[in-house]
């Protein structure tokens, strides 16, 4: 692997200026940049010269140099150590030591409580070695020891910034092991909220990472529409964020009258907000300079690595939960998985900025075949009756009280239920036994992958790099340490 | 596990009723002979049958080309592939599913782990597998105890590696040629494996500032009030007769291989 990047560069140092070798213009003016300049791999050649047995120039062989014979002369003096100027005739060595940098976990753009131990040669990275756990609070074991229901407001707090898309998740491995089907108004509705939490995932991983690398103003504003969200989430569930609504069994509530009209107002509006962004990003000199062929993730090591959603789509592989495993109503959809080319953080970049345009696409199909109906199954020892049948008649009443006192009982069995949240492939895996609460709730982070390569991805990088990294990645801690 | 119910020899081709579905229970008999059940209740959950064939038919595939390692093949949740192994053949068994070409599982998807106390061999290790060329997902299992280690997956897929320093930290299985195992949630000098059913929800230890010493110090747990349990679970099963007519509740053999060595603890 490091003996391919090495030869890599070599190859690219021969050609100082390499053309467009494909006709797209695209191609083309990401070609652009492929002028070659030394980077940290050619660099390191360099630093050892003067040392023991080392040469003082590059390891490139030339045509040139053949001609006149200096690759001989090469081998040659690298064959016969050079001696110091020690006068005495004995060798000797400096002993170098590298430089340990601990990079937060206060540090702002770690994007959390990320304690990150970098090794450094100089200004690039040799190790870079995480460590998280900072908010581990212990979720599954937590989980363990409550009902169903009460498990369900956990899932809101792990990743915070997709709130809807981890309650998805819960409610679908749940509903599963009892083995009901939600009505399909409630697919649609959870399919509706799911793509407007991508949304809203979405702006703040661009944003921030732009404001990671140096630009504010996207940040400002996006975080505007961004409170219209939350505005809408506000309005079906009665919180901004920790929305506790896509229960086991459909949603909690109905949408609201005429919240439907307000989002279709938002939706028709929102591309010229994505269009503002890409003319501050997309053709931005510096932000191309700081995301072009930084954190490079070739496609059989994402697979490798465990990595899902934008990380393996800006490989190029074309793999979408929605896709390829649908829930909810995402059979009915119509939608583009959008994929990059050479796997670095601009083309993550790009993939999810498509994304938001494709998720814009869905709420539009979601508004326009919203079924009527029901909200909820019919059987109150999944969902709670409603209040008012509460009040009117004993059964209700009775099942009112068994439900909220001791919650349902799911069948024994296990199941993984992945749904694609905004970072990746996020999976409840659900260990049932007969009883009340669950037995055993394995949450599946994509983010704790993802940080888990960080090593692989940034080596012989700049600090200015891991940085990038870090916010192409899209890290969130409350999942990551869970 | 721990209340599971194995199913012999169910039909795949009849939907079966709901427990939950009072009303679906109250109308239907449980109809074994029915092949052709055309109205699907929308409120039962369903499940690919063409999809689970092959699943099937892969999981007899895996289980004749590993004949020392799997011991089990299994559908859980209805259409999820398991694969119950020996906890030797860790790496045979994965290298097999990412390299076997009819196989291609080259992403995995998560490592975790889970306790049974009331069994010998109590901590349990599943391995899920993802297959980007089939679409496909098995699960692979094991099973250890608290003392004997598991090899690491380290060699087969990079991605392991956090997934089984959790599952160390968490549960204390421990893992062989692992590049680097040390606690990875917890805080340096944790002890105790929190994860484990023994161990209290409140844990052991709490933390404090202590001005004189300038730093956070460990202290005992002092509950100012006994740690309520609150179990209102009913003592009884509510829908006994209706166990495992979900189409998702429990497990339903495939294929199970004779053990010859009977000494040889079985992962039920």
């Amino acid at each position: 692997m490091l003996g391919r990047k090495i030869a890599g560069t070599c190859l690219r140092a021969n050609v100082p200026s390499v053309a467009a070798t494909s006709s797209t213009p695209a191609t083309q003016t990401r070609n652009s940049h492929t002028i070659w300049y030394p980077d940290a791999k050619f660099e390191r050649q360099f630093k050892t010269g003067g040392t023991l047995g080392k040469l003082w120039m590059s390891e490139r062989v030339s045509d040139f140099d053949e001609k006149i014979g200096l690759d001989k002369l090469e081998k040659l003096a690298y064959s016969d150590p050079v001696m110091s100027d020690n006068y005495s005739g004995k060798q000797r060595e400096k002993n170098l030591e590298n430089m340990i940098l601990n990079f937060g976990p206060q540090h702002p753009a770690a994007h959390g409580v990320l304690r990150l131990v970098l090794k450094l040669e100089g200004e690039v990275i040799i190790k870079a070695i995480p460590h998280i756990g900072l908010l581990h609070r212990a979720t599954e074991k937590l989980i363990e020891h409550k009902t169903y229901t009460q498990a369900l407001p956990y899932f809101d707090r792990l990743d915070y910034v997709s709130m809807m898309c981890n309650e998805q998740a819960w409610s679908l491995a749940v509903e599963k092991l009892l083995g009901i089907d939600i009505p399909t108004r409630a697919k649609y509705i959870r399919t509706l909220m799911g793509e407007l939490t991508r949304i809203q995932n979405h702006i703040m991983g661009i944003t921030t990472h732009a404001l990671d690398v140096g630009a504010m103003t996207p940040f400002f504003w996006m975080f505007e529409e961004r409170e219209k969200l939350f505005e809408f989430s506000e309005r079906v569930s009665g919180a901004r964020m920790h929305a506790n609504y896509v229960r086991p069994g459909g949603v909690a509530w109905d949408l609201p009258i005429g919240l439907m009209d307000d989002i279709y107002d938002w939706a028709i509006k929102f591309p010229e907000r994505i269009d503002e962004l890409e003319d501050m990003l997309t053709e931005n000199r510096i932000w191309k300079a700081r995301t072009i062929d930084i954190g490079l993730v070739s496609a059989a090591d994402a697979l490798n690595w465990g990595f899902s959603g934008v990380m393996v789509r800006g490989s190029g592989i074309k793999q979408d939960v929605r896709k390829t495993e649908p829930y909810d109503a995402y059979a009915d959809m119509e939608f583009d998985v959008p994929i990059g080319t050479k796997g670095d953080c601009y083309d993550r970049y790009l993939c999810r900025i498509e994304e938001m345009r494709q998720s814009l696409n869905i709420v539009h199909q979601c508004l326009n075949k919203m079924p009527a109906g029901e909200i909820k199954v019919d059987d109150h020892k999944v969902v709670p009756p409603k209040r008012a049948e509460m009040k009117e008649n004993m059964e209700s009443l009775i099942h009112h009280f068994k439900f909220f006192t001791e919650g349902f009982q799911v069948p024994p069995g296990a199941t993984y239920v992945p749904i694609e949240a905004p970072k990746g492939e996020f999976g409840v895996y659900l260990v049932a036994d007969g009883t009340g609460k669950p037995y055993r709730c394995f949450i599946r982070a994509p983010g704790f992958a993802h940080l888990a390569a960080i090593h692989d991805v940034c080596y012989m990088s700049l600090i200015a790099d891991i940085v990038a990294v870090i916010g192409t990645m899209d890290i969130v801690f409350g999942e990551v340490d869970r | 596990m721990l209340g599971s119910v194995i199913r012999q020899a169910v039909s795949r081709q009849i939907v079966r009723n709901s427990p939950i579905s009072t009303t679906a229970a109250v109308a239907q008999t449980n109809q074994t002979g029915d092949k052709k059940e055309s109205p699907k209740k929308p409120t039962i959950w369903k499940i690919d049958e063409h999809k689970r064939e092959r699943l099937a038919n892969f999981g007899k595939y895996a289980a004749e080309c590993l004949p020392k390692f799997v011991q089990k093949v299994q559908f859980a949740a209805g259409d999820e592939l398991e694969l119950l192994i020996h906890p030797s053949g860790v790496v045979p068994v994965l290298s097999f599913l990412k390299g076997n070409h009819s196989a291609q599982f080259t992403n995995l998807t998560f490592i975790t782990g889970m306790d049974v106390p009331t069994r010998k061999n109590r901590l349990e290790v599943i391995y899920s597998l993802y297959s980007v060329r089939f679409n496909a997902r098995v699960r692979v299992r094991t099973y250890t105890d608290e003392i004997a280690p598991i090899d690491s997956a380290t060699p087969v897929f990079k991605g392991a590696d956090w997934f089984e320093r959790e599952v160390y930290d968490m549960y204390g299985v421990w893992f062989n040629n692992h590049p680097d195992l040390r606690r990875i949630l917890t805080d340096y000098g944790f002890e105790g494996h929190p994860f484990r059913k023994d161990y209290p929800l409140s844990g052991y230890n709490e933390v404090r500032y202590d001005p004189e010493l300038k730093r956070v110090v460990y202290e005992p747990s002092e509950l100012a009030q006994e740690f309520r349990k609150f179990d209102l679970n009913t003592p009884w099963e509510t829908f006994p007769a209706f166990r495992n007519q979900s189409i998702t509740s429990g497990y339903e053999t495939i294929l199970e291989v004779a053990e010859p060595t009977p000494a040889t603890p079985q992962n039920k």
